[in-house]
């Protein structure tokens, strides 16, 4: 049986390297904000002949605005409308003369109602209060925790899913994937996710503890419990991977960040549990490896 | 073969069946849907100068908060309030009842005056700390004022100085009410009577409690429009979720057999009853609501993947089915109840301090937690009882250990 404990210092160098190349990005690279952050354009049109989402977003496409936000104006029964609003993000001038006469190419003449700046939809206080709220929660888990389990394991699961907003973070930053609101709701699902996978495995600590005789050591209790919840472990990582990555392939365009940041998060989560959460808590307890 | 405990199990998963083949549908169609999967009603304001009032930028944006504000008093799941070019403000709606109304109100510039008989203005809307609306004796419906420590004083002040007079409470123009002076009031309350309704008195006190708006707005244009999403991804992504649900069953039922069949069972009875509750509740579905939803999804599989795994893991140790199943979930129900509790209380954190998408996704996330610590424990235990009590099959491998019965005791572990 392949020890996790023994050979912690693989994982943790993994994510420690992992992490110091994505928190470089954030600072230097940034994030992509999206519409809803940094507002765009608004353009309003008036097609002659009916058109569909999906024909107006092929446009878009072509511009790489695939996922700007499209809304007809609602027609009963019909899929097909005249009326079109389109917002982007911040786009050059050429950029949208030339979006423009691709529309006018391919879906037929159409007059321009308005063309105007918009600002964001979502402001910074969004973002405090996802902050706030994550680390309220947080503070009440390392509570719970502790008292159905003990201190150390409250902190070890929470850096666990520090980790995993990292790298979910880290993602967004490093492949320039646009953030937009449902980001927040995203990375709360992975939160949620990561919490369990955790719980899972220091429940069998909990339990292994009681029956833990002083002649084992206790690495090696920590490695039978971390493989006798793996298969659980792989089939609920399989399960919910398997959902997220339909929605990513076959989603569509609007939500595939949504779907991404889900896909990052619960591999990390999955990660995080099985390979970091056990040799954490060891360590902190004062032991070291093998012992 | 105890054809009563087998004819139990059948009964149930077949209504279980049955019924979510029957309701799903309308069930899922009668949910209400956020702007993001529904569409709503898409309003322009237009912001217009005054004599008086001039529009600029800060004024503009200061309009934008306080619409902002109204909207969300008025209860409406995940709006988009956007300002666009130089003197407009894009409000969008979900499906809401009656637009008119709610359309009427954002523009309202909503200055509240308090008159004496000469005309002069004592109090204006800015003395207001909060306005609710209440229900006095007799049912009357009336909006109840609390002034701030400077408007206490110039009502008491104010009321002093016209016992037996009358003074006017006064919103855009129009007089509100009129009441004649009894006696000074010094307690920093008041009331306006005079609405027609309590939805009138609820209007009107989310305008005082939002402010007036700088400069006069008004309605250019408004008209019903699509899902945000994309008419084509909400689409597109309704069939992804089907065929990630899909895999999860058919996943189940591979690895676990009959034991997947009722974890199946009890997940479809999970999807329907999420879905009764949202809609008695009247919660909105919104994609972070779905991000919830395939979470507390996750976590029911999980549940009934961490019970199996114990079973399996008793039946290894040489237990026969039935002890096995007991143990199975005795063991198993400590680790789901602290990864439930866990998660939910993060859910009640989101709930209480987050607004908009943070919430919807709080909400479903709760709802689903609980909802499925029923089905996937308490419903799978009973159903998985009558089955294995039914003795329909004693081996093992049915209920998705790799081992059959027979020569458990050569691979018992450890």
């Amino acid at each position: 049986m392949f020890s996790i404990v023994r050979n912690y210092k693989i994982f943790f160098t993994i994510t420690i390297l992992f992490l110091i190349v994505g928190f470089s990005s954030m600072v230097i690279k940034g994030f992509n904000m999206g519409i809803d952050f940094t507002g765009g354009s608004i353009m309003d049109l008036n097609f002659k002949n009916p058109v569909t989402v999906s024909e107006v977003r092929d446009v878009l496409k072509e511009h790489k605005l695939g996922n700007s936000i499209i809304q007809l104006e609602s027609v009963e029964g019909s899929d097909r409308a005249s009326g079109v609003l389109i917002r982007t993000g911040v786009i050059e001038e050429d950029v949208r003369r030339a979006v423009m006469a691709d529309m006018k190419q391919e879906l037929g003449e159409y007059q321009i109602q308005r063309v105007e700046q918009v600002g964001a939809t979502i402001g910074g206080e969004l973002i405090q209060q996802a902050v706030m709220a994550i680390v309220l929660s947080w503070i009440l888990m390392i509570i719970y925790i502790t008292m159905r389990f003990e201190f150390r394991f409250a902190i070890a699961a929470i850096i666990a899913l520090i980790i995993d907003v990292s790298v979910t973070l880290s993602y967004f930053s490093l492949l320039h994937v646009e953030m937009d609101s449902s980001f927040v709701a995203a990375l709360l699902t992975v939160v949620g996710y990561s919490i369990n996978g955790t719980i899972v495995i220091f429940d069998r600590i909990r339990e292994g503890l009681k029956v833990h005789r002083r002649s084992e050591s206790l690495s090696d209790m920590i490695d039978g419990c971390i493989w006798s919840t793996m298969t659980r472990s792989c089939y609920t990582v399989g399960t919910s991977l398997f959902a997220v990555v339909s929605i990513f392939l076959w989603g569509g365009e609007t939500i595939r960040n949504f779907s991404f940041a889900m896909l990052v998060g619960f591999s990390s989560g999955a990660y995080t549990s099985i390979f970091l959460a056990g040799p954490m808590w060891l360590f902190l307890r004062g032991k070291k490896a093998g012992e | 073969m105890r054809w009563n405990e087998l004819g139990k199990f059948i009964i149930i998963a077949l209504a279980i069946i049955g019924g979510f083949c029957v309701y799903i549908q309308p069930l899922s169609n009668s949910i209400k849907q956020g702007l993001d999967l529904q569409g709503g009603t898409h309003v322009v304001l237009q912001a217009v100068d005054t004599p008086e009032l001039k529009v600029d930028d800060d004024a503009v944006n200061r309009s934008v908060k306080i619409i902002e504000r109204r909207v969300n008093e008025l209860g409406l799941t995940e709006p988009v309030i956007q300002r666009q070019g130089k003197d407009r403000i894009i409000v969008e709606l979900p499906g809401v009842k009656d637009p008119e109304k709610a359309i009427a109100m954002l523009g309202r510039t909503a200055m509240l005056n308090f008159k004496d008989m000469d005309g002069n203005t004592v109090l204006t809307g800015s003395d207001l700390k909060d306005a609710r609306a209440q229900i006095i004796n007799g049912g009357q419906a009336v909006v109840a004022l609390e002034f701030n420590e400077e408007g206490g004083k110039k009502f008491a002040n104010l009321t002093a100085r016209n016992i037996g007079r009358q003074i006017a409470i006064v919103l855009d123009g129009d007089v509100l009410t009129a009441p004649v002076v009894q006696e000074a009031i010094t307690g920093g309350h008041a009331q306006i009577s005079g609405s027609h309704s309590v939805e009138e008195a609820e209007h009107l006190a989310i305008l005082l409690r939002s402010g007036s708006l700088p400069v006069k707005i008004e309605v250019l244009e408004n008209r019903t429009v699509g899902p945000t999403l994309g008419q084509d991804s909400k689409e597109a992504s309704m069939k992804a979720f089907g065929i990630g649900v899909a895999g999860v069953f058919v996943f189940m039922l591979l690895f676990y057999r009959l034991a997947g069949v009722v974890a199946d069972v009890a997940l479809l009875l999970y999807v329907m009853l999420l879905l009764l509750v949202m809609r008695y509740l009247g919660a909105v579905l919104t994609l972070p609501g779905i991000a919830g939803i395939i979470l507390s999804v996750g976590m029911a599989v999980d549940a009934n993947v961490l019970i199996f795994e114990r079973f399996k893991e008793e039946i290894r140790h040489g237990k026969t089915l039935r002890s096995a199943m007991d143990a199975g979930f005795g063991r198993a129900i400590i680790t789901i109840f602290d990864s439930n509790i866990t998660t939910l209380m993060a859910a009640a954190v989101l709930f209480y301090l987050g607004t908009g998408p943070i919430r919807g996704f709080a909400v479903t996330l709760a709802l689903g937690v609980v909802l499925s610590m029923f089905t996937a424990v308490t419903v799978t235990k009973y159903l998985l009882r009558f089955l294995i009590y039914s003795k329909l099959t004693e081996n093992p491998i049915m209920y998705g250990t790799s081992t059959s019965k027979f020569n458990t005791t050569k691979e018992v572990q450890k």
